[in-house]
């Protein structure tokens, strides 16, 4: 161990530390305001008329509402998932919104037509949506509830050839892109919630990466839930073409409410040949209280195809927030020579739960795939790590190593790992470890006989455990990353 | 037979079978025995037969192996077997005392057996109408048909199997060895029921060897329920050598008080389906627990290790290893969980799982689960699975040593971690050579016996 670098951290935390603290003890979460603003919504319930209606609001094409009705159609014969280990109270489906936008005006032409309670709401999240204010190279997708608000640097990255914009705008604009990889990845048959989605989402970020393009800037989304009892059924797809690269970000904020919000979203990544993409997210819904009151259910499907050879898609997440989480982001590697990684930090805190993990499917030849999570489980939450790691017959000389470790604080939480590894072929070397402790007195012990208090020591312990996964996180999000581990786990030290 | 409806078709044989024969199951034994029969009844038309839709049978399509025609094996089969004629395993070196069971009956042993004072070894049969306060305090006490169909299946049909009592502070003199035949002209659908008791401090050790004499296929449900008392000690050793048409699940009940210290050894030399659920409860503190298991399979075969390490009471430790070697269309499953009870502070658990795949079409699925519920403890498990390094291989072959038999000896090394376990070195050597032969290719069976498996 270092110490300079060390102290350095703990001076740095110490200042915003401060401020967190109290921030914390009062049970705040930064992003709980909401913005009153003209909202345009339906009534509650969900029925055909219902996505008629939705698809008719984002002026549609045809068979954008045949997916979407045969999506419908299939969730009434489905049941939801029960084997996840999560406690999870009866959603009444008829009793939610399922769509509500802020009132825009037609045609959106420059940022001076946006609604300035729009932007000052964005603001306040620290995500500006003037370009000029931007520092670093970003352009942002931002939805808000139901609709895109606003997409930046569009004409940036037209120059280039990207298509970056808000999915109702390429259902619209590109129909023969989104017609061909809609449902590829997530066919509209995959899960529950999946299928729900398909039959109600409502926007959400469209990414096309033409043949040898390297993107400039990070692409980025913000999803925000604002009206009450609405669900957020967002669609993200991105497609990178032969020889491109992107690096993909996503965050989302939701207000603090005593009722629990739904939030069900699918991310479909396709890429081709030697293409790859790299998608970050730190999840940052409003978790709950600290006596389990409230917070998003969160119940995602995240999935990626490597359709090419050599291609690579990256899936690091940071998950803080959600009362409940159910998320596997997967690689399907069926290119030959294709890359997969998963690299997760969760945590759950409080009354929190998750279910998190990955899946690896191994198809084409030489495929290779990492699996780096990081659970740390306080309070009452319970933290459970999935995955599958499956290898086909016909996938030679595939490798996959997973590492899984939990941490656990206090004696009242639980961190549970419950991996599968099938395996078909006899070329194919798979590794598998996992450990759960606590952290280690000893441990605690040296930092304070340096000076360092606890609760400081334990902010100390676990960016080391999870560095591992938050190096991977581009600079931004790391920082951010980083001060969210500490918010989460405040207070949760004995 | 359509497959998404053989297992309601196997549940619905299976009670119409007990039906028909119920009268005779209970004539046959004791009113112990019996007065179980109602309950394991509800539970098993409740539960059935587990389908791959079960998570803990994920793997092991055990239905697909249990259709057909089967006859119940009712009553002990007439003819005498000489124990001196059909197994001489008692080579100088094995000191045990050998115990036979033939389809699942009692047959005891034509010699005297060598007991310390106050030791019963007899009959389960018999033993829940001799010594009945032993019996009741604990038969069908840890094994719970609710939870699983092939369970209340067993204590349906239960009928016969060993007992063993071992009272307090005793130790046997020498393992017990405890041989499972299977002998028949037909199909045959068998079910045994073991119980074993040790008292406080009481020792044993306990190897169970399982053989087919006949090339019928047959389905063997086995329950044993193994209780140990404070500071007790078993060795639990199991050799299966078994033929291609077998099918056996194999359940182990094993709760433990404070103290005590159980070791387990499973070897799967042979067999058509071979399934080895494990339920481990460390009921009070300071339990150790070690589970090993090795699996040699070939041609269709399938083998299935699940174990649940039920850490109930702090300071505890387990310990799981499991290895396997498939080869041909062979497939394997692991399926372990640890399970750590809140209050089981200072718990230790590990669990391990080493596969190597030898063909393109063999298959191995690993499901190494950890549910924990307690902070201050330290758990871990591995799985790997992979094929024979083939830097090992060249090392060799640049030495002089053939390619055959570099892979043998690779072979014979991954198996050794496990086999090195086994405590009595007489049974170690034999079973280092069982599974010297059986990765030879060579028919697996000892020097000194005349039985003749059939594999």
């Amino acid at each position: 161990m270092q110490m300079p670098s060390q102290s350095k951290i703990v001076q740095g935390m110490d200042a915003s530390q401060d401020k967190l603290l109290t921030q914390v003890t009062r049970g705040d979460y930064e992003f709980g305001f909401y913005t009153d603003i003209e909202t345009d919504s339906f009534a509650k319930g969900l029925d055909e008329n219902v996505i008629r209606q939705i698809s008719i609001k984002k002026n549609e094409p045809e068979f954008m509402l045949e997916f979407r009705l045969k999506a419908y159609r299939h969730w009434l014969t489905m049941k939801m998932p029960q084997w996840a280990h999560l406690t999870i109270p009866e959603i009444d489906y008829q009793n939610i919104i399922y769509y509500a936008a802020p009132q825009l005006k037609p045609g959106l032409n420059s940022l001076d037509e946006v609604d300035p309670e729009l932007l000052r709401t964005f603001e306040k999240l620290g995500i500006p949506l003037e370009e000029q204010k931007v520092l670093s190279g970003v352009a942002v997708d931002a939805v808000m509830d139901s609709i895109s608000i606003k997409t930046t640097f569009k004409e940036t990255l037209a120059e280039l050839g990207v298509i970056f914009c808000s999915m109702s705008e390429a259902i619209r604009e590109y129909p023969d892109l989104v017609k061909k990889y809609i449902g590829s990845v997530v066919p509209y048959t995959d899960n529950f919630f999946a299928t729900l989605n398909s039959a109600v989402f409502s926007d959400g970020s469209f990414c096309y990466i033409p043949k040898g393009v390297r993107c400039p800037m990070e692409l980025s989304t913000y999803f925000r839930i604002n009206t009450a009892n609405t669900g957020q059924f967002e669609r993200t797809l991105i497609i990178a073409d032969d020889d491109s690269y992107v690096s993909y970000l996503e965050g989302c904020t939701a207000p603090i409410r005593d009722e629990n919000q739904l939030h069900a979203a699918v991310v479909e990544i396709i890429t081709l040949d030697n293409a790859e993409v790299k998608y970050s997210t730190v999840q940052n819904w409003y978790p709950g209280d600290k006596n389990g009151k409230g917070g998003i259910y969160n119940f995602v499907t995240k999935r990626g195809l490597c359709k090419g050879d050599h291609s690579k898609i990256s899936w690091t997440q940071v998950e803080t927030g959600s009362a409940i989480t159910w998320k596997y982001p997967s690689c399907i590697l069926r290119g030959d020579h294709t890359t997969g990684e998963f690299y997760s930090v969760a945590i759950t805190n409080n009354y929190q739960q998750a279910d998190t993990g990955t899946k690896m499917i191994h198809i084409g030849k030489n495929s290779h795939s990492t699996i780096i999570s990081k659970g740390i489980a306080a309070g009452h939450g319970q933290n459970s790590f999935r995955s599958l790691v499956k290898v086909v017959k016909k996938a030679d000389k595939t490798r996959n190593f997973t590492q899984c470790d939990s941490l656990l604080m206090g004696d009242q939480c639980g961190a549970h790992t419950f991996p599968y590894i099938e395996v078909e072929n006899d070329s194919a070397v798979l590794e598998h470890e996992a450990t759960t402790s606590k952290i280690g007195e000893d441990q605690i012990f040296y930092c304070n006989q340096r000076g360092i208090d606890t609760e400081n020591a334990i902010g100390l312990i676990i960016n080391g455990y999870a560095r591992e996964v938050l190096n991977k996180l581009p600079m931004e999000f790391a920082m951010e990353a980083q001060k969210l581990l500490q918010i989460s786990l405040e207070g949760s030290v004995g | 037979m359509n497959l998404l409806t053989s297992d309601t078709v196997i549940k619905q044989q299976i009670i119409d079978q007990f039906e028909k024969h119920a009268d005779e199951l209970n004539k046959g034994s004791g009113s112990q025995i019996n007065r179980f029969r109602k309950q394991a009844l509800n539970d098993f038309n409740r539960l059935g037969i587990p389908t791959t839709k079960n998570e803990n049978y994920r793997y092991t399509p055990v239905d697909r192996f249990l259709h057909g025609n089967y006859d119940l094996e009712l009553l002990a089969n007439p003819f005498r077997i000489n124990l001196e004629d059909v197994f001489k395993c008692n080579i100088p070196e094995l000191d045990t005392d050998v115990l036979l069971i033939l389809n699942g009956f009692y047959y005891g042993s034509e010699r005297q057996l060598n007991l310390p004072d106050g030791v019963i070894i007899c009959s389960l049969n018999e033993a829940s109408q001799r010594y009945p306060d032993i019996f009741n305090a604990h038969y069908s006490k840890y094994a719970d048909t609710a939870t699983d169909g092939l369970v209340a299946m067993n204590t349906l049909f239960a009928r016969d199997g060993i007992f063993v009592y071992l009272p307090e502070d005793t130790e046997l003199n020498r393992p017990l060895q405890i041989i499972n035949l299977t002998y028949s002209f037909n199909n045959l659908r068998i079910t045994r029921r073991n119980l074993v008791v040790a008292g406080k401090n009481a020792k044993a050790g306990i190897v169970i060897c399982d053989h087919s004499l006949c090339e019928q296929s047959y389905h063997i449900n086995s329950l044993s329920e193994i209780c140990l008392g404070d500071h007790a000690h078993i060795d639990y050793a199991r050799i299966q050598n078994e033929n291609n048409l077998s099918a056996q699940i194999n359940n182990v009940f094993v709760n433990q008080q404070a103290n005590s210290h159980f070791n387990s050894h499973i070897i799967t030399l042979h067999a058509g389906l071979s399934r080895n659920n494990f339920y481990v409860k460390l009921r009070d503190p300071y339990c150790e627990c070690n589970l090993y298991g090795l699996f040699l399979c070939d041609g269709n075969q399938h083998v299935a290790n699940y174990t649940l390490m039920n850490h109930d009471s702090p300071n505890c430790l387990s310990n799981q290893l499991f290895k396997g070697i498939l080869d041909d269309e062979a497939t394997g499953t692991f399926n372990g969980k640890i399970f750590v009870r809140q209050d089981a502070q200072k718990t230790r658990a590990y669990q391990r799982n080493n596969n190597i795949l030898l063909s393109s079409s063999a298959k191995m699925n690993s499901k190494p689960h950890l549910e924990i519920y307690a902070d201050d403890v330290k758990c871990s498990h591995g799985a790997t699975t992979g094929q024979l390094d083939n830097e090992a291989l060249f090392y060799m072959r640049t030495r002089g040593i053939g390619v055959n038999e570099a892979r043998h000896l690779l072979m014979y090394a991954f198996a050794n971690e496990i086999v090195s376990e086994i405590s009595v070195d007489v049974l170690r050597e034999r079973i280092i050579e069982l599974i010297d032969k059986r990765l030879r290719g060579e028919l697996s069976r000892c020097n000194n016996c005349d039985i003749h498996c059939i594999p």
